[in-house]
């Protein structure tokens, strides 16, 4: 599926492995965060990029420890109104200090798309059907931002640029 | 709350997507707004045939909220059983000045 | 035109310069008029088919537009329940021009349009933009509408004015990137003052706000895990004492905790107050402290200087130099019996010489609970502007007040209002109810309440026999949701469909104030008829049992449920 970054479709370098399918011999993979558990010795061993897919009640700590093996986090969104990934994200970029990617997939609309870079989200997964320009506009209709989050810096608020920390040099 | 149809005679209700009216599936596939003139279905694949139909419809972004509502027919045409949707057929029953309950019958 | 105090309108300033309301500076213009376009494409792609009705549904949500029974319902903010004249002005030209000429107060301290078209809701969300209001998160599993004191800044007794601080929540909640897909709605309630109005014990975070008396510091007492509904629960407290400065990165932990473990299995079971109880609350304030002790609370830091500068919106009106006495004032009741009633029951304590607080009763007798018609709002705008600084505030129990009037000027408003109809002498008396929409609007509920608000209050409609029943709170709700406050009724009346049929349980002893509690169900329901006799049973019992100057909660403390009971059910 086309998976985008900044709003545009990328060349796209993983591989998504589900759990019943055999492990290539080479080139980037992601697998379900079971199957890094089961198998993480002889994924470690390939010496390629590996990922880690979590489903949304599986919370950024079950992975915490692992951060440093692998390049790429992917957070599932099972339904669209499902809203535990928003933290997970946050807590692998603020709490854990992962400077990997982060992925989101699953059912995403793109109105969500500006809150999911706030949070530290990377690169979406879309069905083809869906992409479009919706996504790159998403990113840009709204400019302002009145709390602290992570990503790209918006226009400053009252209120943000008071937020210790926040304040623009 | 929306009661679950269970009767074997049943109309098909829905909210117009642009303006929010309810309206009922009338004879011939056509929406009506008045629900004495909302199609009885009889029998449960009279009832699905017509709930596809007004599915597609919401798909054409036609209506949404589509849902089957138990009636009954009497002299005054189709009569829903419970109150919430007798209501919705009428509108506030504390003002009854607004909603359908206001309009001028048309000849 | 009639005489005025207003030193705005001396001075050739604009009549509401000096309304206690945030007003927009170039960011939250650019925000709020960008959201407009944003809601206007969502809308052109909702219309196209680009999006289903079931990705559109919360977004429409998020920006207050339901679809109820007969139509779609939009549910406007008023943060806090502060408004100026202008923006009251603006909200009657939207009823009249893409409504059907009134709007509907709410239990929030919100306003409704019951019929607006989904084609137009893009240009009403524009007009409200063009006065600094917006429909943001008036809907949605996201951080609600601030709620708070309808009397902050005025009130006599009020120990820290909480506008500053339910403001800078309303930013910081807006379009939160991380709290914007909750479980559940949420919902946050702030007071100043120990006399609780806001009823935050029942609110999903409820704060209030106080000052240490050594440092002088402000700072709150946070409750968590409170609501209503079909499971009601009492908040438990979080913390005594959060200092201003930590109270962001605090919530951001609440919340935090609440959006990865609240329950996304089931939608009745998905509110804080589930989760708080399910979990227990010392298990859950345990992982609330975790969390807080580890997020980079500098970050959320909330600076001395912000606090500054926000406050600066809500500095006081230029108040007049008054005696404590007003002579025509004491002269007009004396000459004026309906007056002298009005001023029992509408007025409160302002905490300014020569001032008063004038509740404007949105509950006439045989009216519908907290609805205005447009040129009921334009009347009190321009009441506003003469007597009360041109602000207006809206009560959670879907009245008005003006906030700042001059006593010498009571007279004079009175009969104004009294002459729109919105001068009905019951605030806090039995006719005062609280009531949801019910089934004559909602799509959700089972059973009508507006008609038995106006049933019970027509029973009721001697306004003498009112005052001497005293503080009596009637609270309605056409189902379980609860919207109608029942929970927290001293009488409470609950709407169940029984069969197809209205049926309404009551409940006693639920008080939305500082000793907050929640109603207990008396037993079996009454039918439509039944239940307005069977309100008149409780009342009644209660003017048998009480003392000289008891009010009903009162007697009904003293004396337990068993008499009311009895006289209710002894027949059957």
């Amino acid at each position: 599926m086309p998976v985008l970054d900044r709003g545009l479709p990328i060349d796209d370098r993983w591989t998504d492995l589900a759990d019943d399918q055999d492990m290539p011999a080479d080139g980037a993979v992601i697998v379900s965060l079971e199957r890094w558990r089961a198998d993480r010795d002889a994924l470690t061993a390939r010496r390629d990029a590996i990922g880690v897919r979590l489903k949304s009640n599986q919370l950024a700590t079950e992975i915490s420890s692992d951060l440093g093996s692998l390049s790429l986090v992917a957070l599932e969104f099972p339904k669209f109104r499902d809203g535990r990934a928003f933290s997970a994200a946050r807590e692998l970029r603020e709490r854990f200090d992962y400077k990997g990617e982060i992925r989101a997939f699953g059912h995403i609309i793109p109105d969500q798309y500006l809150f999911l870079t706030r949070v530290g989200v990377d690169t979406v997964v879309v069905p083809a059907d869906r992409v479009g320009p919706a996504w790159a506009h998403a990113l840009k209709e709204i400019s302002v931002a009145f709390q602290p989050a992570l990503g790209r810096e918006e226009g400053t608020s009252l209120l943000r640029r008071h937020l210790k920390g926040t304040v623009p040099a | 709350m929306l009661v679950k149809a269970k009767g074997t005679q049943q109309s098909v209700a829905a909210s117009r997507l642009l303006d929010g009216e309810a309206v009922w599936l009338g004879t011939g596939n056509i929406w009506v707004e008045d629900v004495a003139l909302a199609a009885v279905f009889d029998g449960a694949d009279a009832i699905a045939e017509a709930l596809c139909f007004a599915k597609a419809e919401e798909k054409r972004q036609v209506v949404v909220d589509v849902y089957p509502l138990d009636v009954e027919i009497t002299d005054q045409g189709t009569r829903p059983t419970h109150l919430r949707e007798r209501l919705k057929g009428i509108g506030p029953t504390v003002r009854r000045d607004l909603g359908k309950q206001a309009r001028q019958p048309t000849a | 035109m009639p005489d005025t105090h207003s030193p705005a309108l001396r001075s050739n300033q604009p009549a509401d310069a000096h309304a206690a309301v945030y007003r927009y500076d170039e960011f939250d213009k650019t925000f709020i008029f960008e959201r407009v376009e944003q809601f206007r494409a969502q809308v052109e792609r909702r219309i196209k088919g680009e999006i289903t009705e079931e990705e559109f549904k919360p977004i429409r949500l998020m920006n207050g537009l339901y679809l109820q029974l007969h139509a779609y319902m939009l549910r406007v903010a008023v943060p806090y329940g502060m408004l100026s004249s202008t923006q009251v002005r603006r909200l009657a030209r939207i009823a009249r021009v893409y409504d059907k000429g009134y709007g509907h107060f709410t239990t929030r301290q919100n306003i409704q349009f019951n019929w607006p078209k989904l084609e137009d809701v893009p240009a009403i969300l524009h007009e409200l933009a063009e006065v600094d209001m917006h429909a943001i998160q008036t809907s949605g599993n996201c951080i609600r509408n601030v709620t708070t004191d309808q009397f902050c800044g005025a009130a006599a007794d009020e120990l820290v004015d909480p506008r500053v601080y339910a403001e800078i929540l309303r930013q910081w909640s807006t379009l939160h990137p991380e709290f914007t897909y909750l479980p559940r709605k949420f919902k946050i309630a702030i007071t100043g003052s120990p006399n609780d109005r806001a009823a935050v014990q029942v609110h999903d975070i409820g704060l209030i706000a106080k000052k240490d008396e050594v440092t002088g510091r402000v700072g709150f007492t946070v409750y968590v895990g409170g609501g209503q509904g079909r499971t009601p629960y009492l908040a438990v407290k979080a913390r005594d004492f959060v200092p201003v400065e930590e109270i962001i990165g605090y919530l951001e932990a609440i919340l935090r905790v609440y959006n990865q473990l609240g329950r996304r299995d089931n939608i009745y079971k998905a509110r804080i107050k589930i989760t708080v109880n399910e979990m227990g609350p010392a298990k859950f304030l345990g992982l609330i402290e975790e969390e807080y002790a580890r997020l980079p609370r500098q970050k959320f830091h909330v600076d001395p200087a912000i606090v500054d500068a926000i406050q600066t919106h809500f500095a006081a009106p230029p108040w007049a130099d008054l005696p404590a006495v007003s002579e025509s004032f004491e002269a007009a009741k004396q000459a004026d019996p309906a007056f002298a009633r009005w001023t029992r029951t509408n007025l409160t304590a302002h905490k300014t010489q020569g001032y008063a607080i004038a509740t404007i009763s949105l509950k006439p007798i045989g009216g519908i609970p907290g609805d205005a018609e447009s040129s009921q709002l334009e009347t009190v705008a321009d009441l506003a502007d003469l007597y009360s600084f041109g602000e207006v505030r809206v009560t959670h129990e879907q009245n008005l007040v003006l906030a700042h009037v001059r006593q010498d000027d009571l007279y004079a408003l009175w009969q104004a209002l009294d002459k729109a109809g919105l001068g009905t002498a019951n605030a806090g008396l039995i006719s005062d109810i609280i009531a949801c929409p019910g089934l004559d609007y909602c799509a959700l509920a089972n059973t009508r309440a507006i008609p038995v608000a106006q049933r019970i209050a027509e029973r009721f409609a001697d306004l003498d026999r009112q005052h001497d029943l005293g503080e009596l709170k009637i609270k309605i709700s056409g189902c379980i949701n609860a919207c109608g406050h029942h929970h927290v009724g001293h009488i409470g009346i609950l709407g169940v469909d029984k069969k197809g049929e209205e049926f309404f349980q009551i409940l006693l002893g639920g008080d939305a104030g500082t000793n907050a509690a929640l109603g207990e169900i008396v037993g079996p329901g009454f039918d439509y008829d039944g239940i307005i006799d069977a309100v008149e049973v409780v009342v009644n019992t209660f003017v048998k049992l009480r003392q000289p100057g008891e009010i009903f909660i009162k007697t009904l403390a003293r004396t337990g449920h068993a008499p009311f009971k009895e006289a209710l059910y002894a027949r059957a």
